[in-house]
């Protein structure tokens, strides 16, 4: 019984020494575990880590091998195409730089030659002060030749009218009207008076020929046309002395008109002029010229008359004369005509035109 | 009664009849006595005298006919109502010379009023007996039937054709070469007359050997002549290339300039309208007439003449200058823009100066170096002024405009463009902004003497909406001068300034 009163007395404190000494027990068995465990996972940790470094390492190794490589691979790329690039580049310099000098050169000389535009513009400018010059000239030349021209004529009709007006020309005893007594010196019609020929009744010479023959002569005997030669009698003819007749008889017994005999009634070529004269009216009136044979003499002047086809403008017809078969292409029942079984044979085709002269006639 | 007494008779009878066709063509010479002649009756008594067994009378009567057709075409149409053509046709073709001349003297008369009439004188067969008198001896028949065709292919393509169809090309190509000038006359302007219509029927003249007998007549001294064969040649040529190289061929050039220098005004227009013709094909044709001189030739002959006479010739350079731009310069340094100025400020007619005007614009259209010739000869005012004026007519104005337009788009002779801000409308304006805002920002010299001028100061004072196109060449102006100086000759600037000083407080010491 003691031994459970003190068990009692105690129960409490073992109790709690119980509690107590499982408690720090635990705590120490707590914290040496703990401390195990620290230990035991560093370790591992360490372990892992090791591993894991070892792998990091043979990892670059490799990753950096090839990296490399592929790194090699993409520069010896690049440094491919940049060499590409800067070649093109210079060939597109160098091609560039031939063309533009090429289409410069073209352009200058083809299409735009600035240089000879202005070499074409110079030459137009020179011909044109040629040609002004010269049609200048033409014109000056025209305006000389007229006013030449016009001088003559002036000239010639001051010496007609000079001419017409012989007779006011001053004589020893009258001065004439261009001549007055008044003036210094002789008006220049007078001098020109001087010099004119007087105008004879010569200038019916100018008028065409009217043939005078007899039949003319005699148709002017009219009571009004004075029957007389074509001269009048000279005018410093003396007086004629003794009793005189009147002058009207006399001069119309001097002048007696003709009084022809049958015979020379008619001009002595009468015939021929008549001739001549049927013959133009036929001409005029006849259609055609050829004279009118009979037909008995009829070959004996024949001339050839060609066939009017032959002679025609457009071409003749050659059949008869080239080829002897009627050809109408219509009717061909293909499109060529006949051949002929053998070629013809130039027999003939060098005749007279070698140079042998056998044969020949001479 | 005697024999002698009947005989006695019909001579009185005959000389009556003599002595009234005489004197009945006779008065018909004068204008004042047709109308009475016309309601005497005329027509009806000269009728049966054509048919007289007198030749005298018939010819007398057949002049007298012509002289009253000749007169108006009242008088001709009577002459075909009274079916006196037929018995002509038909006597033409038996008569002698003095007949023939006086009825191809009716037939001319009678065609050349109408086509109408020039029709019925076909319609009754005389084509035929015209052409056949072509054929005859006496020069004075040939040239009185080769004017009645002459005027019988005047009127129309149709009539022509008749003509031409007639055969009387040939034998008028023959009558060409006769010795005779008045024949050689009628003959080439028949030719002309015929060539004139269409293509066919010039090359129809073409086929028959006309254009080397027409280019020989050329030297010939006659004026008159030569009036009708440069019509010819230039009716010719003027329907086809193919025909105005023929022309060319025949070696014209440099022949063909000698007739500029003629003294008769008309062998000048038609010489430089045969150019024309040439020029205006093709480029190929312009350069051959320039090459030989010939634009040298024509301006010297613009300058000698007035009128209308002038008026081919300054078409003529228009045509030249309007094909490319060489020949253009050719024109330029053959002295050709100052001669046009002067045309288009002296001629008081309205189509020269509007055909002068149009051959401006075409030199200067190019480039800005024709630009530049034409402005230095102070042409632009005077087609501006043209352009503005009211008397002007329509046509003159749309051409002045277009030259002004397109000389205005080249021009960058700044000096000419000036007095354009000042004078000009609102549509020709906004070119002339345009050229400046092209040509300032890069000429520095050029900049200074617009704003010495005056310039930049009328720009500002321009109103234009904004957006417009004249807007922003108002600001590519403004963009090249500094900000100070837009500012100071904007419009309204010297009032800014004046507000400022007005609110302007000293600074009191």
């Amino acid at each position: 019984m003691a031994t459970l009163a003190r068990l009692q007395a105690r129960s409490t404190f073992v109790a709690q020494q119980y509690y107590f000494r499982n408690s720090v027990v635990d705590l120490f068995r707590k914290k040496e575990y703990d401390a195990a465990v620290k230990i035991q996972s560093w370790f591992r940790g360490c372990q892992v880590r090791a591993y894991i470094r070892n792998l990091h390492r043979i990892t670059t190794v490799i990753q950096k091998w090839w990296r490399s490589y592929s790194g090699r691979q993409e520069y010896q790329l690049i440094v491919k195409f940049a060499s590409c690039a800067m070649k093109m580049n210079l060939y597109n310099a160098m091609a560039v730089r031939i063309q533009r000098r090429w289409r410069g050169y073209r352009i200058r000389k083809y299409c735009f030659n600035y240089f000879y535009l202005k070499e074409y513009l110079r030459a137009v400018s020179e011909t044109n002060d040629a040609i002004r010059e010269a049609l200048e000239e033409f014109a000056e030349m025209k305006e000389r030749e007229e006013k030449k021209a016009d001088l003559e004529r002036e000239e010639k009709k001051r010496d007609y009218q000079a001419r017409k007006m012989h007779y006011l020309l001053s004589t020893k005893q009258i001065p004439g009207v261009y001549n007055s007594p008044f003036r210094k010196d002789p008006d220049p019609w007078e001098l020109r008076l001087q010099k004119a020929k007087p105008l004879t009744s010569q200038r019916s010479k100018a008028k065409p020929k009217r043939c005078i023959s007899l039949s003319n002569w005699l148709a002017c005997t009219s009571a009004r046309s004075f029957p007389r030669s074509e001269i009048l009698p000279p005018i410093d003819r003396k007086q004629c002395q003794g009793p005189f007749r009147d002058i009207t008889e006399v001069l119309e017994q001097r002048y007696k008109p003709l009084e022809p005999t049958l015979r020379v009634a008619e001009p002595i070529d009468e015939l021929k002029l008549a001739r001549g004269e049927f013959r133009r009216q036929e001409w005029m009136r006849n259609v055609n010229d050829n004279m009118f044979l009979p037909f008995s003499s009829y070959h004996k002047n024949k001339k050839y008359i060609p066939l009017m086809n032959s002679s025609s403008k457009y071409s003749p017809n050659s059949y008869g004369s080239q080829h002897f078969r009627d050809e109408n292409p219509k009717k061909w029942i293909c499109d060529k005509d006949f051949q002929t079984v053998l070629p013809s044979f130039d027999l003939f085709s060098k005749y007279g035109k070698l140079y042998s002269k056998a044969g020949q006639i001479i | 009664m005697s024999q002698r007494q009947v005989l006695q008779v019909f001579e009185q009878y005959q000389k009556a009849r003599t002595q009234f066709v005489q004197m009945v063509a006779e008065l018909a010479t004068r204008p004042q006595n047709i109308e009475t002649l016309q309601n005497a009756g005329v027509m009806s008594l000269l009728r049966p005298l054509l048919l007289d067994v007198v030749p005298t009378i018939q010819q007398t009567a057949a002049l007298a006919l012509g002289r009253l057709a000749n007169y108006n075409d009242d008088l001709a149409e009577a002459v075909v109502k009274g079916d006196i053509l037929p018995q002509l046709v038909y006597s033409l073709a038996e008569q002698n010379r003095f007949y023939k001349k006086a009825a191809a003297f009716v037939l001319r008369a009678v065609g050349k009023h109408s086509p109408q009439l020039a029709q019925a004188i076909v319609d009754c067969g005389a084509l035929d007996t015209l052409v056949i008198c072509l054929e005859d001896f006496d020069p004075g028949v040939k040239e009185a039937a080769a004017w009645a065709l002459g005027y019988i292919a005047r009127h129309n393509a149709e009539l022509s054709q008749a003509v031409v169809d007639a055969g009387a090309v040939p034998l008028l190509v023959l009558c060409i070469q006769e010795p005779e000038i008045a024949l050689k006359r009628i003959a080439a302007s028949a030719l002309s007359d015929i060539s004139k219509h269409s293509p066919e029927l010039a090359q129809t003249v073409v086929d028959a050997g006309a254009i080397a007998h027409l280019a020989q007549m050329i030297l010939n001294p006659d004026s008159k002549l030569k009036r009708q064969v440069l019509s010819a040649l230039s009716q010719i040529a003027k329907h086809s290339v193919d025909l105005a190289e023929m022309v060319v061929e025949a070696e014209i050039f440099p022949v063909v300039l000698t007739c500029l220098k003629d003294k008769d005004e008309y062998v000048k227009k038609n010489a430089s309208t045969l150019i024309r013709e040439i020029a205006k094909h093709t480029p190929e044709l312009s350069q051959l007439i320039v090459n030989a001189g010939g634009v040298a030739a024509v301006i010297d002959c613009i300058g000698s003449c007035k009128g209308n006479i002038r008026l081919p010739g300054i078409m003529m350079l228009g045509y030249v200058a309007a094909h490319s731009e060489n020949l253009a310069m050719a024109v330029i340094i053959s002295k050709g823009v100052p001669q046009l100025s002067i045309c288009l400020s002296e001629e008081p007619e309205d189509h020269i100066k509007a055909a002068a005007a149009w051959a401006i614009g075409q030199i200067g259209r190019h480039t800005p170096e024709h630009a530049r010739a034409v402005a230095v000869t102070n042409t632009l005012p005077v087609l501006l002024s043209l352009y503005m004026s009211t008397e002007s007519s329509e046509d003159l104005q749309v051409k002045s405009k277009k030259a002004i337009k397109n000389i205005l788009q080249k021009c960058t002779y700044l000096p000419a463009l000036e007095p354009f801000l000042y004078d000009a409308p609102p549509n020709i304006l906004k070119h002339v902004v345009g050229q400046f805002s092209k040509v300032l920002p890069h000429d520095s010299k050029a900049r200074r003497l617009f704003v010495t001028s005056g310039g930049l100061k009328k720009v500002q004072e321009i109103k234009a909406e904004p957006g417009s196109l004249l807007q922003e060449y108002i600001n590519s102006i403004n963009n090249c001068y500094p900000e100070e100086i837009v500012r100071y000759y904007s419009p309204g600037y010297s009032d800014t300034l004046l507000q400022r000083v007005d609110s302007y407080q000293p600074l009191t010491n």
